[in-house]
């Protein structure tokens, strides 16, 4: 039997996190009350004009760039049409045949090789509205918050090859987006969307085989299992020797298949022609080198600057840098004066360990970079012990933002070495103990360790462990029998 | 009591108040207008009620604005906040717009009082105010005559003196050819001129919203406060507004003066072209050089024009589905019945033709056929008329072939409606301004217009030739019979 091998191109729809949206002021905000960020524009009422945002516009060609794309040095919008209920306009305003950027790449790992993944082109358009059904009333009702969200379509070639290709496809670019900022990726706020067309030909054959459109997928998972299972279906098909129907086919994310939802036959004229309401637009050479001069330092980029300035690890360099924000939060820590080792330890043992069981973010985290460098010098000029760091100051910077000086006094944390005070535990914990006693007399030298724990109780964790441990040793060794004579 | 400059010097002067300005209006309205059916409504007391304020500001020395107390029409295609915006078309009766078109905010900061609304074609398709889903306008030279279209109500209402200034809008001819057809001045401004923002779209790369007056001083007077840069509307030239009353000297000594050969052609009604012929002989008596220029690409003219505007109405007329305003069809089984029953039901014969046509000309398989050559045709247009312009200041043509039709001559067929248009068309598609000013009468009576055309941005020139002329003839100073009676009544008292 032939193999066959599997043909993935990828549409990618990104919503910008602008402060307004694509051709209007309204708010660009998810989650508000329904049709409360709209007006005549983006309501589609009769006589409103669009205005383009630049701020939109100028995130695109930063995405471009971003994705190695050329920026076209002419640009327009052209409508799109169909009907809809969430479409007020009955039309689209989206960009047909001279998109912002065409012709890019992405770099991915693949079984920890790197490839490159052809990006055909990035163009911008509206959102659309969002229906709901039966929401109490019975009937259908439509929020057109959404209406005119600026959104990015990505679309790459053809030249991905499997369910784990595709999805290291978009790991790699939504972490790059979200490093570039200008979009917040969140699948379940709907913030990106992924489509997928997808084909099997026989290995060896280098024409495509008949393509199928998938939608409705609602996570890099569930592109995933829909990809798997489409293959599988298309290939038993093939095998079969049965014809793919060129169709669209909406993934069941219950049943974990795809389903047909129309047939080429049934696909829209959507009569694109150029928004005569819109100017085109045009780039300059020197506008598009002054916007890839604002590009942030990409992850691999800093991840390889980490690991040689701070003496990072592979692993927590690559974890610390797999979030722009995170990255700027160490950095941010480490300039507040800790060190780079210290610093990683905390954010990579403490902070993500605390932030995931909060369900947080670390945009929502209340501790600071500085009050963590502040924490962390306390411990390292031995103002209190890294037991209580953990234990006592953390979880409580973490549900107050307090300071840590402020914590450490408020509870009196503050670490004790004065000799004379630990010589008083020491010389009280004996007492308390006979039986260390009588086993040091013994000659037992080990015993004298059981003594730390009561040391530290007596300080209530305040007294500085090395120096305990220092004068534990020196105040027992008067009862130790005297060494042999040397021979 | 009847031009833009006689009430701005009597509200000036306080001979008259705003008040009895807006008073006048509606008196003129009342007796004129029910046999016309210009106003498809009339806010007497809104109106008032502005008017009150502006008198109550100008006692107490307030910056009131240079148009205060101007009454004035708008046409049924501009949003004013609040009131009824149907464009005369029943999908979209009951809809009250909740914003101001930026001419509205414009005229009204200027201290102008909107007084009522104006009839027109449904969704200003139509050369004659027939397609109106709600009432006939009447031409007030002949009852029996259409008044031209689609701004028909707006070019009535003042060619009956009921106001001294309506806005019009037009996309192919529709202020300057029911202006002609009204003996009154309509300029289109050139496109970008004036903000589209508010003005509900049928072609909105041809679309310009403008005045029309009893002069070309009037519309003078008017334009700098339509006139300029919108940042709500892209398509509006950031260029400066030049004062227009300014230029108006009476002076066209060296003027150069174009006469297209292809606009005298076989289809021109014998008395427009006596009376367009006078017109030019008259301009170069007034020391303007007149030579023949060529337009060769005029003849494609209708059939660009009826592609490219069909197929931008086609997508600007698609959101009227019934689903967030407007009309609904009811008893509808799904969706796509909501679609297309409100849509067969609420829109009317020429508007379904036309969104039928522009659908088709829009269609896979036909676009570059039918779309992208009427683009490259509209571009051949424009250059013919860069061309002239490198030689002549402005070019002088007749407005409409014929002077007024009577109602119901050309409805059954739309190609000959389509033909009223003829020499309007072309102005749109080049994006340049094009006045209309009365020129003559017809043996039957009726008013004859005469159109120049100038430069993009050149509207000044424009009106100085226009009001060169209109000072030395008296067109446009001549009333219909019925409203000489309602003036002689008003006198008598």
């Amino acid at each position: 039997m032939a193999q066959y091998e599997a043909v993935i191109g990828l549409e990618v729809h990104v919503q910008l996190n602008t402060a307004t949206k694509l051709f209007c002021r309204c708010r660009n905000h998810f989650g508000d009350p329904p049709n409360t960020n709209v007006c005549p524009v983006c309501l589609g009422l009769p006589g409103a004009l669009p205005v383009v945002n630049q701020a939109a516009v100028a995130h695109a060609v930063k995405t471009g760039l971003l994705l190695n794309c050329t920026i076209a040095a002419f640009s327009k919008f052209d409508r799109k049409h169909y009907f809809y209920p969430d479409l007020p306009k009955a039309y689209q305003i989206s960009q047909y045949d001279l998109p912002v950027c065409r012709a890019g790449w992405l770099e991915i790992l693949l079984n920890e090789q790197p490839r490159r993944i052809g990006i055909t082109r990035v163009h911008m358009e509206e959102d659309a509205g969002k229906l709901m059904h039966d929401e109490g009333g019975g009937g259908s009702v439509v929020d057109l918050n959404r209406t005119g969200t600026p959104l990015l379509e990505i679309v790459s070639e053809p030249e991905l090859h499997s369910p784990d290709a595709a999805y290291a496809y978009l790991t790699t670019l939504k972490q790059l987006i979200s490093y570039l900022g200008v979009s917040d990726c969140n699948m379940e706020e709907g913030s990106l969307r992924c489509d997928a067309n997808v084909s099997v030909r026989p290995v060896g054959v280098t024409t495509l085989g008949t393509k199928v459109e998938i939608k409705n997928m609602n996570s890099f998972k569930g592109v995933h299992k829909a990809l798997s299972y489409e293959i599988e279906r298309q290939t038993k098909a093939v095998s079969a020797g049965q014809a793919i129907v060129q169709e669209t086919r909406l993934f069941d994310t219950v049943q974990e298949k795809t389903v047909s939802m129309r047939s080429k036959e049934e696909a829209h004229d959507y009569r694109y022609f150029p928004d005569p309401d819109l100017a085109p637009m045009t780039f300059s050479a020197a506008q598009v080198e002054a916007v890839r001069a604002t590009l942030p330092e990409l992850p691999r980029a800093r991840k390889e600057r980490f690991a040689a300035q701070f003496a990072l690890s592979d692993y927590d360099a690559t974890l610390l840098t797999s979030e722009r924000a995170m990255a700027e939060y160490f950095e941010a820590t480490v300039q507040a004066g800790a060190s780079g080792k210290a610093a990683a330890n905390w954010i990579a043992n403490n902070l993500l360990t605390a932030l995931n069981a909060a369900h947080l973010t670390l945009a929502q985290c209340r501790i600071t970079p500085a009050q963590l460098a502040d924490m962390i010098a306390l411990v390292e000029s031995n103002a209190i012990s890294s037991t209580n760091a953990k234990n006592d100051v953390f979880p409580v910077m973490f549900a107050t933002g307090a300071s840590p000086q402020a914590i450490v006094d408020e509870k009196g944390l503050r670490q004790v070495s004065d000799t004379t005070q630990i010589d008083a535990w020491v010389r009280a914990a004996l007492e308390q103990n006979p039986a260390v006693m009588a086993a040091l007399t013994s000659g037992k030298a080990k015993a004298a360790g059981t003594l730390v724990g009561a040391v530290m109780r007596l300080s209530q964790g305040k007294a500085n462990p090395a120096l305990v441990n220092a004068r534990i040793a020196e105040l027992t060794r008067a009862y130790l029998p005297p060494p042999p004579e040397p021979a | 009591m009847e031009t833009v400059a006689d009430f701005l010097a009597a509200l000036r002067r306080g001979t008259l108040s705003a008040r009895a300005a807006v008073d006048l209006a509606l008196q003129r309205i009342a007796a004129a207008d029910p046999a016309l059916q210009a106003f498809l409504a009339v806010r007497a007391d809104e109106a008032r009620a502005q008017a009150a304020r502006i008198d109550e500001q100008r006692a107490q020395g307030q910056d009131v604005g240079p148009l205060a107390g101007l009454p004035f029409g708008v046409k049924d295609v501009i949003c004013e906040r609040d009131h009824e915006c149907t464009c005369c078309s029943k999908i979209l009766k009951g809809y009250r717009p909740p914003y101001n078109a930026t001419v509205i905010e414009r005229l009204r900061a200027a201290g102008a009082i909107p007084i009522g609304r104006l009839n027109m074609d449904e969704f200003a398709m139509g050369s004659s105010t027939e397609h109106s889903a709600f009432q006939q306008t009447r031409n007030p030279w002949d009852t029996t005559c259409i008044p031209g279209g689609s701004s028909g109500g707006s070019a009535a209402a003042v060619a009956a003196r009921m106001v001294p200034m309506t806005l019009g809008s037009d996309t192919g001819g529709s202020i300057r050819q029911p202006a002609a057809l009204c003996g009154v001045t309509g300029l289109k401004p050139t496109y970008g001129r004036v903000s589209r923002y508010g003005l509900v779209a049928y072609a909105s790369s041809l679309d310009q919203i403008g005045p029309l007056a009893l002069s070309a001083e009037d519309v003078a007077l008017v334009l700098p406060h339509l006139a300029g840069h919108d940042p709500q509307d892209t398509t509006s030239a950031a260029l400066p507004v030049p004062d227009y009353c300014a230029g108006l000297s009476g002076d066209i000594r060296g003027l150069r003066v174009g006469v297209p050969k292809e606009y005298f052609v076989a289809g021109l009604d014998p008395e427009v072209r006596h009376a367009v012929q006078a017109a030019i002989a008259r301009l170069s008596a007034l020391g303007a050089r007149v030579e023949e220029v060529s337009l060769p690409h005029t003849e494609y003219a209708i059939a660009t024009y009826y592609v490219v505007a069909t197929a931008e109405a086609s997508s600007n007329l698609a959101r009227y589905d019934g689903i967030h305003y407007g009309a609904r069809a009811a008893d509808t089984r799904n969706l796509l019945e909501v679609y297309t029953h409100t849509r067969r039901q609420f829109f009317g014969d020429e508007v379904i033709r036309r969104i039928m046509l522009g659908t088709y000309v829009l269609s896979a398989g036909y676009y570059d056929a039918y779309y992208l050559k009427a683009l490259q045709v509209r571009t051949l247009i424009k250059r013919d008329f860069d061309a002239a312009f490198e030689n002549v200041d402005v070019l002088v043509t007749p407005t409409s072939p014929t002077p007024a039709f009577k109602l119901g001559a050309r409805t059954a067929d739309p190609l000959q409606m389509y033909l009223a248009d003829i020499f309007t068309v072309s102005v749109n598609l080049a994006g340049i301004p094009g006045l209309s000013i009365p020129c003559g009468f017809s043996e039957k009576g009726l008013p004859i217009g005469l159109q120049l055309l100038a430069k993009p941005f050149d509207e000044a020139t424009l009106l100085k030739v226009g009001h060169a002329y209109q000072c030395a003839t008296d067109y446009h100073t001549r009333r219909p019979a019925n409203c000489t009676d309602l003036f002689d009544e008003e006198t008598k008292e």
